[in-house]
């Protein structure tokens, strides 16, 4: 397998609605991208588009919709969905065209446009349970997560503030995100505590918002990079992704084993055996307080419980140990599902070159690890990469 | 590249925008209207929910009992081999005091609704339902429950042929 680098990242604001369509918004992020990394769309192979269920756009084949903003007609062109997952995964599929050899330049193009399902898109999100088992008792997504956290707090006997200490911590790392949606310089542990219960133990402030946005990456091969001597380059030097049955209710809630399992096989890729010690920070994704602790355990940075000891020790905070969504992440900076990328793997990108302004961890880090989840409580995706 | 760059692309519209009519839009409601198969499995367990029953498959390689129940077994790969009756009975894995509705509408009662595991299927197997005769402060996780039953003749075959999930009473089976 071929070395593989991250050479360039753009993404576009993050808000409720943008008056852009998602091909102008795919257009935007690609060009900054393609602008960050000195390249033109002649030095593209392929073109990877991730972006989540059609229904959202209200437009079938949204891949195919989006490809001229991607910059994709007339080369190999592919779209990839894994639910959220996608957030994470399209760099993936991006990183195997190029570790293959069959490309020296992929471009990853993720959208997302959730204001166009009306009055919600809630409703286009009922459309992903069983139709037989779980959709006669007319479910809502926000279940899900309520479900999870609650079995997660009454397993492990997690405060309800110490979950709120994620959302707090990242709404105000978000102030320094140019994108940023929901940013809070202010923002506190109370204001959470006592934001709207949606769906116990789920408050307003515990979840990330609906968004409108796009982001992009370039990845292109070493031999590339050294040809074109390109500086601002991050490696790809792990990747894993892993998926559970669609039986959720078999399975105990309180540990994202596919996570684990996507995250020991990335480890072994990057010759990680003490994640702790050998990553430097983290971008796990962050839709709900509570799954930014639920991910850390998933990807052993934390023992099983342990993750909201650390986010009250501040270890997880940017000047801490192991700063965990210095981007914001999706509570501060916004949930446009796909693309999200534009804070796991942009981020990555970002800090790992020095390049991340008002968000850079002021210490020098050298790895880090994004993550992204998705389906049923199903899936997970995640991405080493390395200075 | 974040710190070197300065237009950051992207025009906001205000909810305000929509409403006053300053946004071109165009709107469409799709009517597509959907017949879904039950399949083998899930047929049989919808008729027999008619009966006031709970049915589950079991597969003889890793000795699990199924629930739902299911033609082939995902861990062994192989066709399940047999049917069998669960209880109605069980303990809450999980749970979400909702107050919000499938469309994300406000809803001023809340739903109690989680997991539940079953007796007699394999550990952890069970289902989503709703929780009822508990209110919100007593619902708890590892709570025994069972299941209430509409009559029998406004049974349809649907996982709404069980009301929801009420407290299991002292000595009750």
């Amino acid at each position: 397998m071929r070395k593989v680098g991250v050479i360039g990242a753009g993404m576009t604001l993050f808000r409720r609605r943008l008056q852009e369509t998602g091909k102008e918004m795919c257009f935007e992020a690609t060009k900054m991208a393609l602008d960050s990394a000195g390249l033109t769309r002649a030095d593209v192979d392929t073109v990877v588009c991730g972006t989540a269920p059609d229904a959202f756009d209200g437009v079938a084949m949204k891949g195919e919709y989006l490809l001229d903003g991607c910059g994709g007609y007339r080369k190999p062109y592919t779209r990839v969905f894994t639910g959220g997952g996608t957030g994470v995964f399209s760099t993936i599929a991006g990183w195997w065209h190029v570790a293959s050899g069959l490309a020296d330049v992929a471009l990853v193009v993720n959208e997302e446009k959730m204001s166009s399902c009306q009055p919600h898109p809630q409703s286009v999100f009922a459309h992903i349970w069983d139709p037989i088992l779980d959709r006669p008792l007319k479910p809502n997504l926000v279940w899900i997560f309520a479900m999870e956290m609650n079995r997660y707090m009454t397993v492990y006997g997690v405060k309800k503030e110490d979950i709120a200490r994620v959302a707090v911590k990242n709404k105000r790392n978000a102030v320094g995100h140019p994108c940023a949606q929901l940013a809070d310089p202010n923002i506190t542990v109370d204001d959470v505590l006592n934001s709207e219960v949606m769906a116990w133990p789920v408050q307003r402030l515990d979840i990330s918002p609906p968004s409108d946005g796009a982001s992009a990456v370039v990845l292109a091969s070493e031999d590339f990079i050294r040809k074109r001597r390109i500086k601002d380059r991050a490696w790809i030097s792990g990747v894993g992704w892993c998926i559970d049955s669609t039986m959720w209710t078999d399975r105990d809630l309180v540990f994202p084993e596919y996570v684990a399992r996507a995250a020991k096989m990335a480890y072994k890729m990057a010759k990680i055996d003490e994640p702790r010690r050998q990553i430097d920070f983290a971008e796990p994704y962050d839709p709900f307080d509570y799954k930014e602790l639920h991910h850390l355990e998933g990807l052993l940075l934390a023992d099983k419980g342990e993750a909201p000891v650390l986010t009250r020790e501040g270890v997880t905070e940017r000047d801490g140990k192991m700063p965990v969504c210095p981007s914001g992440g999706l509570l501060g900076v916004g949930n446009p599902i796909a693309a999200t990328m534009g804070m796991k793997i942009g981020e990555l990108f970002w800090q790992l070159t020095g390049q991340a302004g008002k968000r850079q961890i002021p210490r020098e880090v050298h790895t880090g690890v994004s993550q992204a989840w998705g389906d049923l409580m199903q899936y997970g995706s995640v991405v080493v990469m390395r200075a | 590249m974040t710190a070197r760059i300065s237009r950051w692309p992207g025009i906001e519209l205000t909810a305000a925008d929509l409403h006053e009519g300053k946004v071109t839009q165009t709107r469409f409601r799709p009517d597509a209207k959907y017949a879904w198969s039950a399949g083998e499995a899930m047929s049989r367990f919808l008729e027999e929910l008619q009966n006031g029953r709970l049915i589950a498959r079991t597969c003889r390689k890793c000795a699990r009992v199924l629930f739902p129940p299911r033609m082939f077994c995902e861990e062994c790969f192989r066709p399940t081999d047999a049917w069998t009756y669960i209880r109605d009975t069980g303990t809450i894995e999980t749970f979400s005091i909702s107050y919000l509705d499938t469309d994300a509408r406000r809803i001023p009662e809340p739903i109690l609704v989680g997991v539940v595991s079953l007796d007699g299927a394999s550990p952890k197997m069970g289902m989503m339902h709703y929780f009822g005769g508990m209110t919100k402060d007593e619902i708890r996780i590892g709570m025994r429950v069972k299941a209430v039953w509409k009559p029998k003749e406004e049974r349809r075959g649907s996982v709404l042929d069980i009301l929801g999930f009420r407290p299991l009473g002292e000595g009750e089976s």
